[in-house]
């Protein structure tokens, strides 16, 4: 099977097209990555924003900088916003430039919707952002958009509504190109269990997209026609019932927990061996764990909803299921760590990062199994104790994957090294100021105090001051993450190397492609066939 | 096969997705200002959908000249496939929202309603409507909408299901003729079964002017008038939509686009009827059935 790639496409070689027309109508997967990229880290910034104002009025106890109903505005959007805004497109963007290259492939196999699913976002983005600007503020139900309360707020909820449609088109489209993709371009000789795994968890989370995605904009339907349309889904009174909202809900929101990190656990499944010196421990077992976290994240929704007075025996059913995850978990996590053992460990800016992740998302998983039991979860439920769970998952695991992976590819997509030493003291600053923000929480939840609230008792002050401090330092140091990506889009710094990390040739396809990777074509005289079977 | 980066065919400009982008952006923030009483909130709604409208005249025109222009390989007409199966994957997770509220309201609430349950909802709704009866149609216990006749199963909704059943066999019949290069087969096949679908809706159409004049059953019926609505009104928009994607391959089809090796939109438009017939077995069954 092994071919010289021709690179003979339909149409003559030329570079990108000049101005802001080549970003809108541009085809090319590099340029959508970066775009997905730029959007994340804007939206990065503007969520942080808004966590920024949430920690600063929980400094004191009282009411000093902002009113109760724009807190939990804040609230509300900074969640959307991370969630949507940021991590999402952040692996969007990920899949953009790495998911061609690792498989061989010319670019994304849709390239006109690929555009798309992009050009989508700010638009949602900028929907989502103008209902601040509205009668009744922006809505303040939480992310979750549970009704009734949801309902009962001013004019931003149609808004807010198709502001979700329109993520959830963008993200159907980008999942059902990321599958093409993978299922029609591979290069010869790359099979599917030959498929690195960034791919792999990649191609899982594109399928749990196209499966809950839908069901959410059905959810959110509902909510509006209950509101505009006189429908009754979720009125007890009419026949319906709010629980309802909740199952649809978290039958989404429970996969997009996984949609958020599987795509972190493809890159560190790449970090760990580069910076080892050694292939990745059971492959096979990983993707097969894989598979089964995604299968698994589909049947355990309403863990969420322990204290709404469900059935004991779904209660149990739930229950158990949950902490059945914890199994294919380990068998990634113990994987990583076999893949370090006796391997020759450097740690570069991506490997810190990579043990960052490891850190903090096994210590979110340790929280999640205490809530994963029923009874347990009666005293956790809605105090701080879930956010710091949550925060340690899905920033110490969606959030530090999306670091690894940038300092690991940047030097791939700008020809140049990053600089090492702010490199390290943005890991630092980080990692010592992530943990400042969220440790304390734990103990406040366990002390009582409920989350979603601006105000809070005399004797939670200390550890408050505490994480309000530890989110400044996470905050501003990410100011030092936007210097370091200018400086090697401006080319400044040493010369990258085509396989930049030492060793990093027999660890995939795109570490055998120059630096940075040609606009057109990445395999431009590269042995594809070859470079697979030297794997 | 071909090698993937051998002659797959790539654009190197999309002019379209922005328009689309604009238009979604024009038209859904119309919808949302007319639903908060903004005036001139319908104008944008009309204007965002008639961008669309051109987005997707344009869009779809230019993949069309492609084709024609025998850009398309094997490997490109299989990623169109792939596609159009998982986007059609989603739209039946759609409609299983829909379906799987139906059914958790049939199941569980109205019995809670009525005062079962073992978690302390029974007593509750006990207290709050002793003299509610759980059966099924109902608006709920606080007779949302007023009085309102149930829709039978027996009359338009049968026939409908005849008419949906055999639109599917036409269609079949239509792919039968393509593939033995039997052009009046084909032709007569998708007049056949677009006639069928647009038959279908009118029929639906009656059907609804009939509820809400004659029979008190609206949208706003309770929980029955909402599932009711909500579902066969989706359905109803989703055969409309495969009816005119029948008719544009239809249009197609007699300026002689198809052959018996290269006609995956008749393929997609084929799927996405199966996919609406099925759905409406569903709704025949759980909707106006059982």
């Amino acid at each position: 099977m092994a071919t010289v790639a021709d690179t003979h496409g339909v149409e003559h070689e030329h570079g990108p097209a000049k101005g802001i027309m080549r970003w809108i109508t541009t085809t090319n997967h590099k340029d959508i990555g970066t775009l997905y990229l730029c959007f994340a880290m804007a939206m990065f910034l503007v969520g942080g924003l808004m966590a920024l104002i949430i920690r600063a009025e929980l400094y004191q106890p009282g009411l000093q900088l902002v009113d109760p109903h724009f807190f939990n505005q804040m609230t509300t959007l900074h969640a959307l916003i991370m969630v949507f805004g940021a991590v999402m497109p952040a692996f969007a963007g990920f899949a953009n430039w790495m998911l061609p290259p690792m498989i061989g492939a010319p670019d994304m196999a849709l390239p006109r919707m690929n555009n798309w699913s992009f050009w989508v976002l700010p638009f949602a983005a900028t929907m989502l952002v103008i209902t601040l600007f509205l009668d009744g503020g922006a809505v303040a139900s939480g992310w979750t958009l549970y009704p009734p309360l949801v309902l009962q707020m001013g004019d931003s909820l149609p808004f807010t509504i198709f502001t979700v449609h329109l993520l959830g088109l963008s993200s159907i489209m980008a999942s059902i190109n990321i599958i093409v993709t993978i299922f029609n371009l591979r290069a010869p000789g790359m099979t599917m269990m030959k498929m690195p795994m960034f791919v792999w968890t990649w191609l899982i989370t594109a399928f749990l997209l196209i499966l809950v995605m839908p069901v959410l904009a059905g959810g959110v339907t509902m909510l509006l026609t209950d509101k505009y349309f006189d429908t009754s889904f979720f009125d007890a009174a009419g026949g319906g019932d709010p629980v309802l909202f909740q199952h649809i809900f978290w039958f989404f929101g429970h996969p997009e927990v996984y949609i958020i990190v599987l795509p972190a656990f493809g890159i560190i499944s790449h970090v760990i061996p580069v910076f080892s010196r050694k292939p990745l421990f059971g492959k096979n077992s990983m993707v097969f764990a894989t598979a089964v976290i995604g299968i698994l994240s589909m049947i355990v929704w309403a863990h969420h909803q322990y204290t709404v007075g469900m059935p004991v025996p779904a209660e149990l059913y739930f229950m158990y299921a949950t902490m059945l995850i914890a199994v294919p978990t380990g068998v990634k996590v113990f994987n990583w760590l076999a893949t370090m053992w006796k391997g020759s460990l450097t740690f570069e800016t991506p490997m810190l990062h990579a043990m960052g992740f490891l850190v903090l998302f096994v210590f979110g998983g340790f929280t999640g199994i205490m809530m994963s039991q029923a009874p347990a979860d009666l005293y956790y439920h809605d105090n701080y104790f879930i956010v710091a769970h949550f925060h340690y998952t899905l920033v110490g695991g969606g959030v530090w994957g999306i670091f690894a992976g940038f300092f690991f590819w940047l030097p791939k997509w700008t020809g140049r090294m990053y600089d090492e030493r702010l490199g390290k003291l943005h890991f630092w600053l980080s990692f010592l100021g992530f943990n400042l923000l969220f440790m304390p929480q734990h103990f406040l939840g366990l002390a009582g105090m409920p989350r979603r609230i601006p105000d809070y008792a005399v004797q939670f002050t200390e550890f408050n001051q505490m994480s309000t401090v530890g989110a400044f330092i996470f905050g501003f140091s990410q100011l030092l993450l936007i210097y370091i990506a200018y400086k090697a889009i401006k080319g400044e710094g040493e010369k990258a190397t085509d396989e930049v990390w030492e060793g990093a040739k027999s660890h995939g396809l795109e570490w055998n492609l120059p630096s940075p990777m040609p606009y057109h074509h990445s395999f431009e005289g590269v042995n594809i066939g070859k470079a697979i079977e030297d794997e | 096969m071909s090698t993937a980066s051998g002659n797959y065919y790539l654009p190197h400009v999309a002019r379209w997705p922005i328009v689309g982008s604009i238009g979604l952006f024009t038209m859904l923030g119309g919808f949302s200002l007319k639903l908060i009483g903004v005036g001139a909130g319908a104008f944008f709604m009309a204007l965002g959908a008639l961008i669309i409208i051109g987005m997707m005249f344009g869009w779809f025109g230019e993949v069309i000249r492609e084709g024609l222009q025998g850009l398309y390989n094997d490997q490109v007409e299989r990623s169109f496939r792939w596609g159009m199966i998982w986007f059609i994957a989603s739209e039946v997770m759609f409609f299983a929202c829909f379906f799987g509220s139906l059914l958790y309201i049939r199941m569980y609430v109205i019995p809670w309603l009525g005062g079962e349950g073992t978690t302390g909802v029974g007593e509750f709704t006990n207290m709050l409507w002793p003299d509610f009866a759980p059966e099924w149609p109902t608006n709920g216990p606080a007779r949302i909408g007023g009085e309102f006749e149930p829709m039978g199963a027996w009359g338009i909704p049968a026939l409908n299901t005849l008419i949906l059943l055999s639109s599917g066999v036409t269609v079949t019949w239509a792919h039968w003729g393509l593939l033995k290069n039997n052009r009046p087969q084909f032709v007569k096949g998708l007049i056949a079964t677009i006639a069928l679908g647009f038959t279908f809706v009118l029929f639906q159409a009656y059907e609804y002017y009939h509820a809400y004049t004659e029979m008190g059953l609206t949208l706003g019926a309770g929980i029955y008038g909402s599932t009711f609505f909500m579902l066969t009104g989706f359905h109803g928009m989703h055969v409309t939509i495969g009816a005119i994607f029948l008719t544009v391959v239809l249009l197609r089809a007699l300026r002689g686009h198809f052959d018996a090796e290269h006609h995956f939109a008749f393929e997609a438009a084929a799927w996405y009827w199966h996919f609406v017939d099925v759905v409406w077995l569903g709704l025949f069954i759980f909707v106006y059935w059982l």
